[in-house]
Protein backbone atom coordinates (compact mmCIF):
# COMPACT_ATOMS: atom_id res chain seq x y z
CA UNK A 1 0.00 0.00 0.00
CA UNK A 2 1.24 2.84 -1.20
CA UNK A 3 1.52 6.54 1.29
CA UNK A 4 -1.12 8.29 -0.43
CA UNK A 5 -3.65 5.16 -0.31
CA UNK A 6 -3.31 4.79 3.57
CA UNK A 7 -3.53 8.49 4.06
CA UNK A 8 -6.68 8.32 1.71
CA UNK A 9 -7.94 5.60 3.75
CA UNK A 10 -6.92 6.96 7.29
CA UNK A 11 -9.39 10.06 6.62
CA UNK A 12 -12.06 8.27 5.38
CA UNK A 13 -11.72 5.47 8.44
CA UNK A 14 -11.39 8.72 10.70
CA UNK A 15 -14.92 9.81 9.44
CA UNK A 16 -16.75 6.21 9.21
CA UNK A 17 -15.79 5.38 12.76
CA UNK A 18 -17.41 9.12 13.84
CA UNK A 19 -20.36 8.17 12.00
CA UNK A 20 -23.41 6.75 13.71
CA UNK A 21 -24.41 4.31 10.45
CA UNK A 22 -21.08 2.40 11.25
CA UNK A 23 -22.36 2.51 15.21
CA UNK A 24 -26.19 1.23 14.33
CA UNK A 25 -24.29 -1.78 12.00
CA UNK A 26 -21.81 -2.83 14.31
CA UNK A 27 -24.43 -3.13 17.51
CA UNK A 28 -27.26 -5.07 15.25
CA UNK A 29 -25.05 -7.54 14.82
CA UNK A 30 -23.93 -7.80 18.21
CA UNK A 31 -27.65 -7.96 19.58
CA UNK A 32 -28.29 -10.50 16.74
CA UNK A 33 -25.53 -12.82 17.57
CA UNK A 34 -26.39 -12.05 21.34
CA UNK A 35 -30.03 -12.83 21.20
CA UNK A 36 -29.61 -16.21 18.86
CA UNK A 37 -27.04 -17.47 21.49
CA UNK A 38 -29.45 -16.49 24.42
CA UNK A 39 -33.04 -17.89 22.63
CA UNK A 40 -31.51 -20.90 20.41
CA UNK A 41 -30.24 -22.73 22.99
CA UNK A 42 -27.04 -24.42 20.79
CA UNK A 43 -24.29 -22.17 19.30
CA UNK A 44 -24.68 -24.70 16.56
CA UNK A 45 -28.16 -23.72 16.18
CA UNK A 46 -26.90 -19.53 17.09
CA UNK A 47 -24.63 -19.87 13.90
CA UNK A 48 -26.86 -21.47 11.70
CA UNK A 49 -29.63 -18.74 12.24
CA UNK A 50 -26.59 -16.05 12.05
CA UNK A 51 -25.65 -16.88 8.78
CA UNK A 52 -29.14 -16.62 7.35
CA UNK A 53 -29.60 -13.02 8.54
CA UNK A 54 -25.88 -12.56 7.99
CA UNK A 55 -26.63 -13.74 4.29
CA UNK A 56 -29.63 -11.42 3.92
CA UNK A 57 -28.11 -8.02 5.33
CA UNK A 58 -24.65 -8.34 4.26
CA UNK A 59 -25.52 -7.52 0.88
CA UNK A 60 -28.70 -5.00 1.20
CA UNK A 61 -26.72 -2.68 4.09
CA UNK A 62 -23.33 -2.61 2.00
CA UNK A 63 -25.41 -2.38 -1.57
CA UNK A 64 -26.75 0.52 0.00
CA UNK A 65 -24.73 2.05 1.95
CA UNK A 66 -21.73 1.25 -0.42
CA UNK A 67 -23.74 3.33 -3.28
CA UNK A 68 -24.94 6.11 -1.52
CA UNK A 69 -21.15 6.31 -0.17
CA UNK A 70 -19.50 6.85 -3.95
CA UNK A 71 -22.12 9.61 -4.58
CA UNK A 72 -21.65 11.38 -1.39
CA UNK A 73 -17.95 11.40 -1.81
CA UNK A 74 -18.14 12.86 -5.73
CA UNK A 75 -16.98 16.41 -4.61
CA UNK A 76 -13.94 15.74 -2.20
CA UNK A 77 -12.94 12.56 -4.76
CA UNK A 78 -12.77 15.49 -7.40
CA UNK A 79 -11.17 18.03 -4.87
CA UNK A 80 -8.38 15.10 -4.10
CA UNK A 81 -7.99 14.01 -7.65
CA UNK A 82 -7.11 18.02 -8.25
CA UNK A 83 -4.38 16.89 -6.02
CA UNK A 84 -0.99 15.19 -7.23
CA UNK A 85 -2.87 11.74 -6.71
CA UNK A 86 -3.02 8.76 -8.86
CA UNK A 87 -6.37 7.85 -9.59
CA UNK A 88 -5.98 4.21 -8.87
CA UNK A 89 -4.59 5.31 -5.40
CA UNK A 90 -7.62 7.24 -4.51
CA UNK A 91 -9.44 4.35 -5.87
CA UNK A 92 -8.04 2.21 -3.77
CA UNK A 93 -8.28 4.62 -1.25
CA UNK A 94 -11.80 5.26 -1.21
CA UNK A 95 -12.83 1.41 -1.15
CA UNK A 96 -10.42 0.51 1.57
CA UNK A 97 -12.03 3.14 3.27
CA UNK A 98 -15.14 2.17 2.88
CA UNK A 99 -14.77 -1.73 3.47
CA UNK A 100 -12.31 -1.73 6.19
CA UNK A 101 -15.05 -0.13 8.56
CA UNK A 102 -17.90 -2.59 7.13
CA UNK A 103 -16.18 -5.60 7.45
CA UNK A 104 -15.03 -4.56 10.80
CA UNK A 105 -17.98 -3.74 12.29
CA UNK A 106 -19.82 -7.02 11.33
CA UNK A 107 -16.34 -8.73 12.75
CA UNK A 108 -16.98 -7.09 15.73
CA UNK A 109 -20.33 -7.40 16.45
CA UNK A 110 -20.55 -10.91 15.49
CA UNK A 111 -17.53 -11.79 17.51
CA UNK A 112 -18.32 -9.76 20.70
CA UNK A 113 -20.97 -11.96 22.39
CA UNK A 114 -18.72 -15.03 21.44
CA UNK A 115 -15.78 -13.24 22.79
CA UNK A 116 -17.58 -12.85 26.51
CA UNK A 117 -18.44 -16.27 26.54
CA UNK A 118 -15.13 -17.69 25.90
CA UNK A 119 -14.99 -18.33 22.14
CA UNK A 120 -18.40 -20.13 22.41
CA UNK A 121 -18.49 -23.91 22.10
CA UNK A 122 -15.09 -24.86 20.81
CA UNK A 123 -16.04 -27.69 18.07
CA UNK A 124 -18.00 -24.68 16.70
CA UNK A 125 -15.23 -22.35 16.68
CA UNK A 126 -14.01 -23.13 13.08
CA UNK A 127 -17.80 -22.58 11.61
CA UNK A 128 -17.82 -19.55 13.33
CA UNK A 129 -14.53 -18.36 12.05
CA UNK A 130 -15.93 -19.38 8.28
CA UNK A 131 -19.06 -17.01 8.88
CA UNK A 132 -16.59 -14.58 10.04
CA UNK A 133 -14.91 -14.75 6.38
CA UNK A 134 -17.56 -15.18 4.34
CA UNK A 135 -19.06 -12.07 6.35
CA UNK A 136 -15.83 -10.05 5.39
CA UNK A 137 -15.42 -11.69 1.83
CA UNK A 138 -19.21 -10.34 0.69
CA UNK A 139 -18.52 -6.93 2.41
CA UNK A 140 -15.72 -6.88 -0.34
CA UNK A 141 -17.75 -8.40 -2.80
CA UNK A 142 -20.81 -5.44 -2.67
CA UNK A 143 -18.81 -3.02 -1.87
CA UNK A 144 -17.09 -3.83 -5.19
CA UNK A 145 -20.49 -4.38 -6.71
CA UNK A 146 -22.02 -1.08 -5.38
CA UNK A 147 -18.86 0.65 -6.98
CA UNK A 148 -19.45 -0.19 -10.30
CA UNK A 149 -22.91 0.68 -10.10
CA UNK A 150 -22.59 4.10 -8.96
CA UNK A 151 -19.55 5.32 -10.99
CA UNK A 152 -21.47 3.41 -14.04
CA UNK A 153 -24.89 4.96 -13.30
CA UNK A 154 -24.19 9.42 -13.09
CA UNK A 155 -28.03 9.30 -11.60
CA UNK A 156 -27.96 8.74 -7.73
CA UNK A 157 -31.59 7.57 -7.51
CA UNK A 158 -31.34 5.03 -10.75
CA UNK A 159 -27.57 3.99 -9.14
CA UNK A 160 -29.70 3.16 -5.92
CA UNK A 161 -32.31 1.61 -8.08
CA UNK A 162 -29.62 -0.45 -9.49
CA UNK A 163 -28.13 -1.22 -6.32
CA UNK A 164 -31.49 -2.89 -4.15
CA UNK A 165 -31.65 -4.44 -7.73
CA UNK A 166 -29.30 -6.52 -7.54
CA UNK A 167 -30.01 -7.20 -3.97
CA UNK A 168 -33.37 -8.33 -4.81
CA UNK A 169 -31.90 -10.55 -7.88
CA UNK A 170 -29.33 -11.94 -5.92
CA UNK A 171 -30.90 -12.40 -1.83
CA UNK A 172 -34.69 -13.26 -2.63
CA UNK A 173 -35.48 -13.86 -6.15
CA UNK A 174 -32.64 -16.30 -6.79
CA UNK A 175 -33.73 -18.59 -4.67
CA UNK A 176 -37.58 -18.54 -5.84
CA UNK A 177 -36.12 -19.15 -9.89
CA UNK A 178 -33.95 -21.85 -7.81
CA UNK A 179 -37.35 -23.64 -6.56
CA UNK A 180 -38.96 -23.17 -10.09
CA UNK A 181 -36.40 -24.82 -12.23
CA UNK A 182 -36.12 -27.69 -9.64
CA UNK A 183 -40.13 -28.18 -9.71
CA UNK A 184 -40.72 -27.48 -13.36
CA UNK A 185 -37.48 -30.07 -14.24
CA UNK A 186 -38.07 -32.49 -11.72
CA UNK A 187 -38.23 -35.36 -13.93
CA UNK A 188 -34.35 -34.60 -15.17
CA UNK A 189 -31.18 -34.79 -14.65
CA UNK A 190 -30.60 -30.71 -13.41
CA UNK A 191 -27.79 -31.65 -11.08
CA UNK A 192 -25.09 -29.51 -12.79
CA UNK A 193 -27.08 -26.99 -14.45
CA UNK A 194 -28.16 -26.39 -10.73
CA UNK A 195 -24.41 -26.64 -10.02
CA UNK A 196 -23.55 -23.64 -12.50
CA UNK A 197 -25.95 -21.59 -11.30
CA UNK A 198 -24.56 -21.36 -7.74
CA UNK A 199 -21.48 -20.06 -9.32
CA UNK A 200 -23.70 -17.29 -10.25
CA UNK A 201 -24.65 -15.82 -6.85
CA UNK A 202 -22.08 -15.16 -4.32
CA UNK A 203 -24.90 -14.64 -1.47
CA UNK A 204 -25.47 -18.71 -2.71
CA UNK A 205 -21.68 -19.51 -2.47
CA UNK A 206 -21.38 -17.94 1.22
CA UNK A 207 -24.08 -20.35 2.00
CA UNK A 208 -22.56 -23.39 0.14
CA UNK A 209 -19.12 -22.92 2.46
CA UNK A 210 -21.06 -22.02 5.50
CA UNK A 211 -23.10 -25.30 5.12
CA UNK A 212 -19.75 -27.19 3.96
CA UNK A 213 -18.01 -26.15 7.17
CA UNK A 214 -21.56 -27.11 9.38
CA UNK A 215 -22.56 -30.48 7.50
CA UNK A 216 -25.99 -29.52 7.45
CA UNK A 217 -26.21 -29.11 3.64
CA UNK A 218 -29.93 -30.03 3.66
CA UNK A 219 -31.03 -27.60 5.90
CA UNK A 220 -30.34 -24.75 3.57
CA UNK A 221 -31.63 -24.87 0.35
CA UNK A 222 -31.56 -27.57 -2.81
CA UNK A 223 -28.05 -26.29 -4.67
CA UNK A 224 -27.03 -26.49 -1.02
CA UNK A 225 -27.82 -30.35 -1.34
CA UNK A 226 -26.32 -30.74 -4.64
CA UNK A 227 -23.43 -29.27 -3.98
CA UNK A 228 -22.71 -31.24 -1.05
CA UNK A 229 -23.12 -34.48 -3.17
CA UNK A 230 -20.64 -33.14 -6.06
CA UNK A 231 -17.82 -31.86 -3.47
CA UNK A 232 -17.84 -32.74 -0.04
CA UNK A 233 -14.98 -31.78 2.39
CA UNK A 234 -12.22 -29.42 1.60
CA UNK A 235 -12.36 -29.06 -2.31
CA UNK A 236 -15.63 -27.85 -1.88
CA UNK A 237 -14.72 -25.88 -0.21
CA UNK A 238 -11.87 -24.37 -1.61
CA UNK A 239 -14.00 -24.52 -4.88
CA UNK A 240 -16.15 -22.10 -3.78
CA UNK A 241 -14.19 -19.61 -1.83
CA UNK A 242 -12.06 -19.48 -5.32
CA UNK A 243 -15.36 -18.69 -6.82
CA UNK A 244 -16.07 -15.98 -4.03
CA UNK A 245 -12.59 -14.03 -4.57
CA UNK A 246 -13.60 -14.03 -8.17
CA UNK A 247 -16.73 -12.20 -7.30
CA UNK A 248 -14.83 -9.50 -5.31
CA UNK A 249 -11.79 -9.13 -7.65
CA UNK A 250 -13.73 -9.50 -11.12
CA UNK A 251 -16.14 -6.21 -10.46
CA UNK A 252 -13.25 -4.77 -8.36
CA UNK A 253 -11.27 -4.49 -11.77
CA UNK A 254 -14.24 -3.25 -13.56
CA UNK A 255 -15.10 -0.68 -11.11
CA UNK A 256 -10.88 0.22 -10.44
CA UNK A 257 -10.74 0.84 -14.50
CA UNK A 258 -14.36 3.04 -15.07
CA UNK A 259 -12.89 4.79 -12.19
CA UNK A 260 -9.57 5.56 -13.90
CA UNK A 261 -11.56 6.59 -17.01
CA UNK A 262 -14.21 8.78 -15.38
CA UNK A 263 -15.13 12.17 -16.98
CA UNK A 264 -15.80 14.02 -13.61
CA UNK B 1 1.44 29.44 -18.27
CA UNK B 2 -1.31 27.39 -19.71
CA UNK B 3 -1.78 26.69 -23.42
CA UNK B 4 -4.80 24.56 -24.65
CA UNK B 5 -4.90 24.11 -28.23
CA UNK B 6 -8.23 22.24 -30.35
CA UNK B 7 -9.27 21.07 -27.21
CA UNK B 8 -12.97 19.01 -28.00
CA UNK B 9 -15.20 17.33 -25.22
CA UNK B 10 -18.25 15.14 -26.13
CA UNK B 11 -20.54 13.79 -23.81
CA UNK B 12 -23.38 11.70 -25.42
CA UNK B 13 -24.65 13.56 -28.18
CA UNK B 14 -23.27 16.70 -27.03
CA UNK B 15 -20.48 18.77 -27.91
CA UNK B 16 -19.67 20.53 -24.42
CA UNK B 17 -16.23 21.54 -26.05
CA UNK B 18 -15.60 22.29 -29.84
CA UNK B 19 -12.09 23.14 -30.37
CA UNK B 20 -10.95 25.83 -27.83
CA UNK B 21 -8.15 27.49 -28.29
CA UNK B 22 -6.61 29.69 -25.48
CA UNK B 23 -2.75 30.82 -24.36
CA UNK B 24 -2.94 32.37 -20.74
CA UNK B 25 -0.01 33.88 -20.32
CA UNK B 26 1.90 33.51 -16.80
CA UNK B 27 0.72 35.54 -13.95
CA UNK B 28 -2.09 36.63 -16.03
CA UNK B 29 -5.70 36.53 -14.62
CA UNK B 30 -8.25 35.33 -16.93
CA UNK B 31 -11.90 35.69 -16.45
CA UNK B 32 -13.93 32.84 -18.11
CA UNK B 33 -17.47 33.36 -19.19
CA UNK B 34 -20.16 32.20 -20.65
CA UNK B 35 -24.01 31.41 -20.60
CA UNK B 36 -24.91 28.34 -18.73
CA UNK B 37 -23.68 25.29 -20.13
CA UNK B 38 -21.47 27.15 -22.40
CA UNK B 39 -18.51 24.52 -21.27
CA UNK B 40 -17.03 26.73 -18.65
CA UNK B 41 -16.50 23.90 -15.61
CA UNK B 42 -16.28 21.52 -18.21
CA UNK B 43 -12.79 22.98 -19.47
CA UNK B 44 -11.56 23.60 -16.06
CA UNK B 45 -12.24 19.93 -15.08
CA UNK B 46 -10.14 19.55 -18.28
CA UNK B 47 -7.37 21.66 -16.99
CA UNK B 48 -7.62 19.39 -13.73
CA UNK B 49 -7.23 16.09 -15.36
CA UNK B 50 -10.60 15.57 -14.01
CA UNK B 51 -12.50 14.70 -17.14
CA UNK B 52 -10.50 13.62 -20.43
CA UNK B 53 -10.53 15.66 -23.36
CA UNK B 54 -11.29 13.62 -26.48
CA UNK B 55 -8.85 15.65 -28.53
CA UNK B 56 -6.76 18.33 -28.29
CA UNK B 57 -3.87 19.43 -26.28
CA UNK B 58 -3.64 21.13 -22.36
CA UNK B 59 -0.20 22.22 -21.20
CA UNK B 60 0.86 23.87 -17.92
CA UNK B 61 3.95 25.18 -17.34
CA UNK B 62 4.93 23.24 -20.33
CA UNK B 63 4.10 19.58 -18.79
CA UNK B 64 1.17 17.73 -20.27
CA UNK B 65 -1.74 17.25 -18.91
CA UNK B 66 -2.83 14.00 -20.00
CA UNK B 67 -4.48 10.19 -19.02
CA UNK B 68 -1.20 9.25 -18.18
CA UNK B 69 0.09 8.55 -14.20
CA UNK B 70 2.59 11.80 -14.07
CA UNK B 71 0.13 14.02 -11.85
CA UNK B 72 3.29 15.93 -10.03
CA UNK B 73 1.81 18.95 -12.67
CA UNK B 74 -0.64 19.47 -10.39
CA UNK B 75 1.40 20.31 -7.37
CA UNK B 76 1.29 23.70 -9.02
CA UNK B 77 -2.02 24.00 -8.51
CA UNK B 78 -4.81 25.78 -6.35
CA UNK B 79 -8.20 24.12 -7.31
CA UNK B 80 -11.51 25.74 -5.56
CA UNK B 81 -14.36 24.00 -7.02
CA UNK B 82 -17.84 25.41 -7.55
CA UNK B 83 -19.52 23.23 -4.70
CA UNK B 84 -17.43 22.75 -1.38
CA UNK B 85 -18.44 18.96 0.14
CA UNK B 86 -16.02 17.16 2.66
CA UNK B 87 -16.20 13.78 5.00
CA UNK B 88 -18.94 15.03 7.61
CA UNK B 89 -17.01 13.93 10.45
CA UNK B 90 -13.58 15.48 9.94
CA UNK B 91 -12.89 18.65 10.78
CA UNK B 92 -11.42 21.21 8.60
CA UNK B 93 -7.89 20.72 10.53
CA UNK B 94 -8.17 17.34 9.81
CA UNK B 95 -8.70 18.28 6.35
CA UNK B 96 -5.71 20.74 6.00
CA UNK B 97 -3.38 18.12 7.57
CA UNK B 98 -4.46 15.05 5.30
CA UNK B 99 -4.08 17.14 2.00
CA UNK B 100 -0.72 18.55 3.55
CA UNK B 101 0.44 14.61 4.04
CA UNK B 102 -0.69 13.65 0.61
CA UNK B 103 1.29 16.58 -0.83
CA UNK B 104 4.16 15.65 1.09
CA UNK B 105 4.37 18.10 3.78
CA UNK B 106 5.45 20.63 2.13
CA UNK B 107 7.09 23.65 3.80
CA UNK B 108 6.15 27.30 4.32
CA UNK B 109 2.18 27.05 3.74
CA UNK B 110 -0.49 30.02 3.17
CA UNK B 111 -2.50 30.19 6.34
CA UNK B 112 -3.24 33.88 5.51
CA UNK B 113 -6.67 33.31 4.35
CA UNK B 114 -7.64 31.06 7.69
CA UNK B 115 -7.09 34.46 9.82
CA UNK B 116 -8.55 36.87 7.51
CA UNK B 117 -11.81 34.97 7.56
CA UNK B 118 -11.59 33.93 11.24
CA UNK B 119 -12.02 30.56 10.64
CA UNK B 120 -9.72 29.59 13.52
CA UNK B 121 -12.83 29.01 15.75
CA UNK B 122 -14.42 27.23 13.28
CA UNK B 123 -11.63 24.62 12.57
CA UNK B 124 -11.87 21.78 15.15
CA UNK B 125 -16.00 21.19 14.81
CA UNK B 126 -16.86 18.55 12.21
CA UNK B 127 -17.18 20.17 8.91
CA UNK B 128 -20.85 18.61 8.70
CA UNK B 129 -22.34 21.52 11.41
CA UNK B 130 -20.35 24.11 8.68
CA UNK B 131 -22.43 26.64 7.26
CA UNK B 132 -22.65 27.01 3.16
CA UNK B 133 -20.37 29.99 3.60
CA UNK B 134 -18.21 28.81 6.51
CA UNK B 135 -17.61 25.78 4.05
CA UNK B 136 -16.93 27.94 0.88
CA UNK B 137 -14.11 29.46 2.83
CA UNK B 138 -12.46 26.26 3.94
CA UNK B 139 -12.69 25.51 -0.13
CA UNK B 140 -11.15 28.98 -0.74
CA UNK B 141 -7.95 28.16 1.98
CA UNK B 142 -7.56 24.61 0.93
CA UNK B 143 -7.06 26.60 -2.89
CA UNK B 144 -4.56 29.01 -1.78
CA UNK B 145 -2.48 26.83 0.98
CA UNK B 146 0.38 25.57 -1.21
CA UNK B 147 1.18 28.55 -2.98
CA UNK B 148 0.53 26.90 -6.01
CA UNK B 149 1.46 28.97 -9.07
CA UNK B 150 -1.88 28.12 -10.66
CA UNK B 151 -4.63 28.99 -9.49
CA UNK B 152 -8.30 27.94 -10.82
CA UNK B 153 -11.47 29.32 -9.03
CA UNK B 154 -14.91 28.53 -9.90
CA UNK B 155 -17.19 30.68 -8.93
CA UNK B 156 -14.59 31.43 -5.98
CA UNK B 157 -17.03 34.09 -4.51
CA UNK B 158 -20.44 32.68 -4.63
CA UNK B 159 -22.16 32.11 -1.33
CA UNK B 160 -19.83 34.32 0.33
CA UNK B 161 -20.88 37.16 2.61
CA UNK B 162 -19.78 40.79 0.77
CA UNK B 163 -17.07 40.99 3.24
CA UNK B 164 -15.67 37.25 2.89
CA UNK B 165 -16.08 38.41 -0.94
CA UNK B 166 -13.69 41.04 -1.07
CA UNK B 167 -11.16 39.27 1.54
CA UNK B 168 -11.17 36.83 -1.21
CA UNK B 169 -10.80 38.93 -3.99
CA UNK B 170 -8.03 40.76 -2.49
CA UNK B 171 -6.31 37.27 -1.66
CA UNK B 172 -6.39 36.67 -5.72
CA UNK B 173 -5.09 39.72 -6.66
CA UNK B 174 -1.95 39.31 -3.96
CA UNK B 175 -1.31 36.39 -5.88
CA UNK B 176 -1.27 37.84 -9.14
CA UNK B 177 1.18 40.10 -7.86
CA UNK B 178 3.29 37.09 -6.73
CA UNK B 179 3.50 35.47 -10.31
CA UNK B 180 0.47 33.53 -9.99
CA UNK B 181 -1.65 32.78 -13.09
CA UNK B 182 -5.07 32.52 -12.30
CA UNK B 183 -8.43 31.16 -14.03
CA UNK B 184 -11.72 32.22 -12.87
CA UNK B 185 -15.47 31.57 -13.79
CA UNK B 186 -17.80 33.97 -12.42
CA UNK B 187 -21.10 34.96 -13.39
CA UNK B 188 -20.40 38.67 -11.56
CA UNK B 189 -19.12 41.20 -14.25
CA UNK B 190 -18.08 43.82 -12.00
CA UNK B 191 -15.59 41.09 -9.83
CA UNK B 192 -14.51 40.16 -13.17
CA UNK B 193 -13.68 43.55 -14.49
CA UNK B 194 -12.14 44.52 -11.12
CA UNK B 195 -9.54 41.23 -11.01
CA UNK B 196 -9.03 40.18 -14.41
CA UNK B 197 -6.62 41.07 -17.13
CA UNK B 198 -8.71 39.61 -19.92
CA UNK B 199 -11.74 37.51 -20.48
CA UNK B 200 -12.78 34.68 -22.26
CA UNK B 201 -15.89 34.10 -23.89
CA UNK B 202 -17.47 31.08 -24.10
CA UNK B 203 -20.18 30.11 -26.15
CA UNK B 204 -21.40 26.56 -27.60
CA UNK B 205 -18.10 25.41 -26.70
CA UNK B 206 -16.28 27.53 -28.68
CA UNK B 207 -13.69 30.83 -27.04
CA UNK B 208 -15.62 33.64 -29.07
CA UNK B 209 -13.84 36.83 -27.60
CA UNK B 210 -10.23 36.86 -25.70
CA UNK B 211 -8.82 39.86 -24.74
CA UNK B 212 -8.55 42.70 -22.04
CA UNK B 213 -11.97 43.88 -20.65
CA UNK B 214 -11.34 47.42 -22.10
CA UNK B 215 -11.58 45.49 -25.53
CA UNK B 216 -14.43 44.02 -25.44
CA UNK B 217 -16.10 46.92 -23.87
CA UNK B 218 -14.86 49.14 -27.24
CA UNK B 219 -15.98 46.66 -29.56
CA UNK B 220 -19.39 46.28 -28.51
CA UNK B 221 -19.48 49.43 -27.77
CA UNK B 222 -21.03 49.11 -24.49
CA UNK B 223 -20.54 50.85 -21.29
CA UNK B 224 -19.28 48.16 -19.06
CA UNK B 225 -18.34 44.27 -19.07
CA UNK B 226 -22.05 43.52 -18.17
CA UNK B 227 -23.88 44.69 -21.04
CA UNK B 228 -20.84 44.14 -23.30
CA UNK B 229 -21.20 39.99 -22.97
CA UNK B 230 -25.23 40.97 -23.16
CA UNK B 231 -24.25 42.29 -26.28
CA UNK B 232 -22.22 39.71 -27.83
CA UNK B 233 -24.34 37.07 -27.02
CA UNK B 234 -27.71 38.65 -28.54
CA UNK B 235 -24.53 39.10 -31.67
CA UNK B 236 -24.33 35.66 -31.51
CA UNK B 237 -28.01 34.34 -31.11
CA UNK B 238 -28.75 36.59 -34.19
Amino acid sequence: MTGVVQKVVRSQLRDAMRSRWLTVYTLFFTFLAEGLIRFSGSDAKAILSLTTVVLIVIPLVTLVLSTIYVYNAREFTELLLAQPIKRSSMFAGLYLGLTLPLAGGFAAGVAVPFIVRGGGDPALRGALLTLLAIGVVLTGVFTAIAFWIALRAEDRLRGLGMALGVWLLLGLLYDGAVLVVVAVFADYPIERPLLALSFANPIDLGRMIMLLRLDVAALMGYTGAVFQRFFSGASGVALASTALAAWMVVPLGLSARLFRRKDF
Amino acid sequence: MITISGLTKRFGRVDVLRGVDLRIARGHVVGLIGPNGAGKTTLIKTLLGLTHGDSGLIRIDDAPVGDGDDVSYRAQIGYMPQIARFPENLSAAELFTMLRELRGNPPDLDEELVTKFGLSSELDKPLRVLSGGTKQKVNACLAFLFRPKVLILDEPTAGLDPLSSAVLKDKILAARREGATVVITSHIMSELEELCDDVAFLLDGVVRFMGPVRELTTTTRQVNLERAIAALMIREVA
